[in-house]
């Protein structure tokens, strides 16, 4: 269960980049952060102990359910990989805004970005 | 055994981003946040999960090439001015109720180690017999959920989209233009 | 002249060199990750990636504008749409057997190539999707040159 409790604290140190940092730049990091530590904390609730992989290998074919007995939980792992892919999506478009306000306002400071006109 | 190294990597990890997050130089702080990737992804192929590992490798470093990109542009990178403390402090309660909360809701779940595996035990079972693919991971990302893909090529596709047309103003000799009263996006070259 | 102005942009004669048979390497491990994808752990994602990254590579050793050369940024939009619309189509096709989404292609032998129906051919769709996408990306955030307008503040 410590496991799970350094996974929060993980999470914790992005909302506080995310909350108390002026740069955008930095605040672009603690959601990075943040989303590091969502995806590690699904994994982390699908593993079993001394478990393989869930890949069936050629000399495993006979026996089915001895591999499910042994196997990590898959289904996690698919939303993961979902949610990885997502996640670069969306650090592209914030990174392609911040460029576009810096050319405009000549500052990475949030609090002089603060019109909303243009 | 498998424990211990996960609480290393993950001290790590959290050494890292604290590095990340209090670093004055920006691209330190970017690259640090890279190292935690890196970090994140050995713990992936600590706890049996290959196909995650390989694809957060990959999108990390590109991650990292776009984050550069979004540093080196800047022209000043003094951010002074004092600091409103307010809305800080506000938002560090809520911080805090937050992390009591999560501390109560953390204390409910299940042993680490012994998932309760539901829905998957059809999934292990039939996934060779039902779709002939021997990756059962795979298998649920494109056959069985095959409908949640879709929703995240949508996803992949609009913000790509949307990152290129932000982006889109380029001109082959730099103008001096005043900036337009009405903004479209059709406004180009 | 020119050719002379040619040689001695980007690095050196060893790095350019080393990419130059490098890069073929990088974009068929690229494939090989995404075809067999149903066999063994990577998937259409990241082969995609991966195949982007040699890309990547090759822009940041030679010039700029030969990426761009070899990969025009309007095949990339192309290529991008065709991902995404074949991914869609092969989800009605399904269609044709019962439901949506359903694998509709025979299977063949476990642990082969073709044993495995559609998701060999949504690899294939994603993989165009992401190396496209990805390559776009690239080349609007590092390419393209930006125009700084010369004023300053907007009335």
């Amino acid at each position: 269960m410590l496991v799970y409790y350094l996974c929060l604290v993980f999470f914790m140190i992005g909302i506080y980049c995310l909350i108390a940092k002026k740069n955008i730049v930095r605040k672009i990091i603690g959601l990075v952060i943040i989303e590091y530590a969502t995806n590690l904390f699904f994994i982390l609730v699908g593993y079993r102990h001394n478990g393989i992989a869930p890949i069936i290998l050629p000399n495993m074919k006979g026996d089915i359910s001895g591999f499910a007995a042994k196997a990590v939980d898959p289904l996690p792992q698919a939303l993961v990989l979902t949610s990885i892919v997502i996640g670069f999506g969306t650090l592209c478009l914030m990174v392609a805004l911040a460029i576009r306000l810096n050319e405009k306002y000549r500052t990475f400071d949030t609090t002089e970005i603060n019109r909303l006109k243009g | 055994m498998v424990e211990i190294l996960l609480i290393v990597f993950l001290v790590f990890a959290i050494i890292g981003s604290l590095i990340a997050v209090e670093t004055k130089n920006l691209l330190s702080a970017v690259i640090s946040a890279g190292v935690v990737g890196f970090g994140t992804s050995v713990m992936f192929l600590y706890m049996g999960a290959p196909d995650i590992a390989i694809t957060q490798v990959v999108v990390e470093v590109l991650a990292l090439i776009v984050l550069i990109r979004g540093t080196i542009a800047i022209d000043n990178i003094s951010i002074g001015g004092p600091r409103d403390t307010l809305p800080l402090f506000v938002a560090l309660v809520f911080f805090g109720a937050f992390v009591i909360l999560g501390i109560f809701a953390l204390s409910d779940m299940t042993q680490f180690g012994k998932p309760m595996m539901r829905v998957s035990e059809y999934y292990l079972n039939n996934a060779l017999a039902e779709t002939g693919a021997s990756n059962v991971v795979m298998s649920i990302v494109l056959d069985y959920r095959g409908y949640d893909t879709l929703g995240e090529a949508t996803v992949l596709f609009t913000s790509i989209l949307s990152a290129f047309v932000i982006l889109r103003r380029h001109g082959k000799k730099a103008v001096s233009e005043k900036d337009l009263e009405h903004v479209g996006i059709l406004e180009n070259e | 002249m020119s050719k002379e102005k040619k040689k001695n942009e980007g690095m050196t004669l060893i790095t350019k060199t080393i990419t130059n048979s490098l890069v073929s390497v990088i974009a068929m491990f690229g494939a090989y990750i995404a075809l067999y994808g149903h066999l063994t752990p990577g998937g259409g994602f990241a082969g995609g990636v991966i195949i982007a990254c040699s890309f990547i590579l090759l822009t940041l050793t030679h010039s700029k504008n030969i990426s761009l050369k070899i990969f025009p940024d309007l095949a990339a939009s192309l290529l991008d749409n065709i991902g995404a619309l074949g991914f869609a189509v092969i989800g009605l096709l399904g269609f044709t057997a019962g439901a949506f989404f359903y694998n509709f292609i025979a299977k063949d032998e476990p642990f082969g190539l073709l044993s495995s129906g559609t998701i060999l051919f949504s690899n294939i769709a994603i993989m165009l999707k992401v190396m496209a996408g990805v390559f776009a990306v690239f080349v609007g955030l590092s390419i393209w040159s930006r125009i700084v307008s010369d004023t300053d503040k907007e009335e």
